[in-house]
């Protein structure tokens, strides 16, 4: 079988701290199963994000929202290359990282809408998505700072493995950032931390060339060369390619092995672009039709259906098939948003704490995250903050 | 000049910037999209083209970064204005704006002030959940050191935010997105300079001080409408500056009406809610009939959900509320 992208300008190309032993590059294509679900992945992340632009007009999302359209490969790919039990945790452009991972349309499109079967029962919204069951830590709305909790969680596995042995052993985290947060303090704080205690986290910058209207030339040192920034903190670093999920399985599979056979940090500068606006208020005027166009005649998507055609993986008359069973879930998700109830004036107090003190009269903790159920233990203050 | 032009919030902050980088070259505007892309919210719009690259200076997504040198740079004798897309990023930048900017006068005993200008959107509103929602003035308003404004209209707007740029002191100026696009009458062609620490009655009443600042405002002066209906006559005060607090002005209105509400958008806890009402239960003790009734945020994170949002934030209804219970009329 052929590769899809025979494109050079954005090849695997890595650099390795000395020492470190050759990188096991398995080219082997997958399964014709495993294409058919990462194809099916992508399409449903694509259809998702349409809809949410056009509930978005309709005014039932509200808040910010940014979509993932064009950026598809990029979650697909890395998530195919982790294992459900590796944490991931990102930034506000959020949904298919969540949808790739697993949480559910409904649950998705719910919270966006702010209902009470959302992901976080409407309370996180677009930039917030939590799915602890799929072992996504979110959806963080500050730039970078999802960046030093990826640390965290990647130290916490290390810790469980070394101290605690509860044998779920060598555990990788994904941390995604945009090419923006590539200039936050925290992320080179996380990095040299990272560098320092032989962490296993794989700092995955989402390189779309653009946060919000600054393109990356314009906002960051050596942006030619991403792979410097890490490699003055001892972290091995490559550039992955985003726009073909082959391509990005290929590359971030070596590269999760390789954080979890030596417990060290990585850093990958992946290629990618996206398509559609920075949020739902972004006229583009920053960059040109061109550049758009070129990047979309290179979609990820067309590219790998065009490949399991030309291999034998699908027929047309199946990918169609596949296009209108992703259409009919998420137009069963949007419906399902629509009708799922708003949170009750009550969840406003829910949640703020594990153990309600004060003026918190309950938490609706669900049930599935186990413990004892929530008792208040001091309740001389209505919600409302009156003393009673 | 046309008396009654009236123009946008957003234009009302221009125009303060470009006059005030017209007659003194010291000060420049640096921030997140404040130059080519002519602000995330239009604020400075134009900017660019009059003073260039060098006066209005785009940043990365640095606001430790940024901040910080704006401090240095006025520590040397400049005058540098930082927009925060959001005062909710500044919270990546509290050590240089709160550890360095308010204290730098004093730790040097005198010898170098920080004559700077924070300033971008503050507050919920815009169902953006619990990151993007801050009202910064409940935590920051507890720094001495630091001056605060948040204005209510467009005129007060232009002529606070001059105010603040000739400033010596460091200014946290605190604008609402819910608000950028609300037009008011600001007279053309007229320097406006609201001096700091002097409140503005926007509404003349007997029977009720309302005390408040910023956006609440105007749900205070609908609230104040709907009262009025049911006999109440409130005093609504616009304090307009947080740092320095015009305590006299509200004194002297409730020894007038006996009862105050205090409206804040911030959490009530060691808030500058709960400052006001301490300062007037101490000035008007003998003169109150009843404790002053306080209207906050809900004391929890800000949620995603629009009918939770609505819930959270003060609004006409909850004043109303406050207003007939500190009143008896409950
Ligand atoms: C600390 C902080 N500053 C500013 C913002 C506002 N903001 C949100 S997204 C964004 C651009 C980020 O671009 P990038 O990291 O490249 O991610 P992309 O949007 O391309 O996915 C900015 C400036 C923020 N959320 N947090
Ligand atoms: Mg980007």
């Amino acid at each position: 079988m052929s590769t899809p992208s025979t494109d050079t300008r954005r090849l695997f190309d890595v650099h390795r701290g000395a020492g470190a032993p050759r990188l096991a590059s398995d080219r082997t294509p997958p399964p014709p199963a495993t294409l058919k679900k990462w194809l099916r992945d992508m399409m449903l992340i694509r259809e998702f994000e349409l809809r949410c632009m056009q509930a978005y007009q309709d005014k039932k999302i509200g808040g910010f929202c940014h979509v993932y359209i064009g950026q598809e490969a990029v979650a697909v790919g890395c998530v195919a290359a982790t294992k459900p039990e590796d944490p991931l945790v990102t930034a506000y452009r959020d949904h298919g990282h969540a949808l790739a991972r697993g949480m559910t349309a409904r649950a998705c499109m719910a919270e966006m809408f702010g209902r009470i079967d959302g992901c976080a029962k409407g309370k996180g919204g677009s930039m917030h998505m939590f799915d602890k069951p799929n072992n996504m830590f979110g959806g963080h709305g500050i730039v970078g700072a999802q960046t030093p909790l990826g640390l965290g969680l990647a130290f916490a596995t290390k810790y469980e493995d070394e101290v605690m042995q509860n044998g779920r052993n060598k555990r990788v985290t994904l941390c995604f950032l945009g090419d923006g947060a590539l200039n936050q303090g925290a992320l080179h704080e996380a990095m040299n931390l990272a560098g320092l205690m032989d962490i296993p986290v794989v700092f995955v910058v989402e390189n779309n060339g653009y946060s919000m209207g600054t393109s990356i030339h314009r906002g960051t040192t050596m942006a030619h060369d991403l792979k410097s920034k890490a490699i003055g903190y001892g972290i091995d670093a490559a550039v992955v390619e985003g726009m073909d999920v082959l391509e990005c399985y290929w590359g971030m599979k070596q590269v999760v092995d390789d954080a979890r056979e030596r417990s060290r940090p990585w850093f990958i500068d992946l290629r990618c672009y996206r398509y559609k606006g920075h949020s739902m208020s972004d006229p583009r005027k920053y960059r040109t039709r061109d550049e758009e166009e070129a990047w979309e005649s290179d979609d990820p998507i067309g590219k790998l259906e065009r490949y399991m055609l030309e291999n034998g993986v699908v027929t047309e008359s199946e990918t169609k098939d596949m296009w209108k069973d992703v259409k009919a879930e998420v137009r069963d998700c949007v419906a399902f948003a629509d009708a799922s109830p708003m949170p009750e004036a009550g969840e406003l107090y829910t949640d703020v704490y594990m153990e309600p003190w004060g003026p918190y009269p309950g938490s609706s903790r669900p049930t599935f995250m186990g413990g004892a159920p929530n008792t208040p233990s001091f309740t001389a203050i209505d919600p409302k903050g009156e003393v009673l | 000049m046309s008396a009654l032009r009236e123009i946008e919030f957003r234009d009302a902050l221009r125009e303060a910037m470009t006059e005030e980088m017209r007659r003194d070259q010291r000060v420049f505007l640096l921030g997140e999209e404040v130059a080519h892309y002519n602000g995330a919210y239009k604020v400075s719009k134009g900017m660019l083209d009059e003073f260039g690259p060098r006066r209005i200076i785009d940043t990365p997504i640095s606001e430790s970064g940024f901040a910080g040198l704006a401090i240095g740079a006025a520590m040397q004798g400049l005058r540098p204005i930082v927009e925060f897309m959001s005062w909710s990023f500044s919270l990546v930048a509290a050590d240089p704006i709160l550890n360095n900017a308010p204290k730098m006068l004093y730790m040097s005993g005198g010898q170098f002030g920080c004559p700077v200008v924070f300033r971008g959107n503050d507050g919920a509103g815009g169902q953006l959940g619990s990151t993007h929602s801050w009202c910064v003035e409940g935590m920051y308003s507890n720094v001495p050191g630091l001056k605060m404004a948040i204005p209510a209209t467009p005129d007060d707007a232009k002529g606070l935010l001059k105010t603040a740029i000739r400033d010596d002191d460091p200014v946290f100026f605190l604008e609402s997105e819910r608000m950028l696009g609300m037009k008011g009458h600001v007279p053309e062609g007229e320097e406006i300079l609201v001096p700091f620490g002097q409140g503005r009655i926007r509404r003349a009443g007997a029977d009720c001080t309302i005390a408040t600042w910023g956006r609440p405002v105007h749900f205070a002066l609908e609230a104040a409408e709907a009262l009025a209906k049911e006999g109440i006559d409130c005093e609504v005060i616009d304090l307009r500056t947080i740092r320095p607090l015009d305590i006299g002005s509200v004194v002297r209105s409730v020894k007038k009406t006996s009862t105050c509400v205090v409206v804040d958008q911030s959490w009530s806890f060691g808030s500058p809610g709960s400052e006001l009402a301490a300062q007037v239960h101490k000035h008007c003790f003998d003169d109150l009939d009843n404790f002053v009734h306080r209207v906050h945020t809900a004391d929890v994170p800000a949620p995603y959900a629009y009918n939770l949002e609505q819930e959270y934030l003060p609004n006409a209804r909850k004043i109303c509320e406050a207003v007939r219970a500190a009143t008896y009329n409950a």
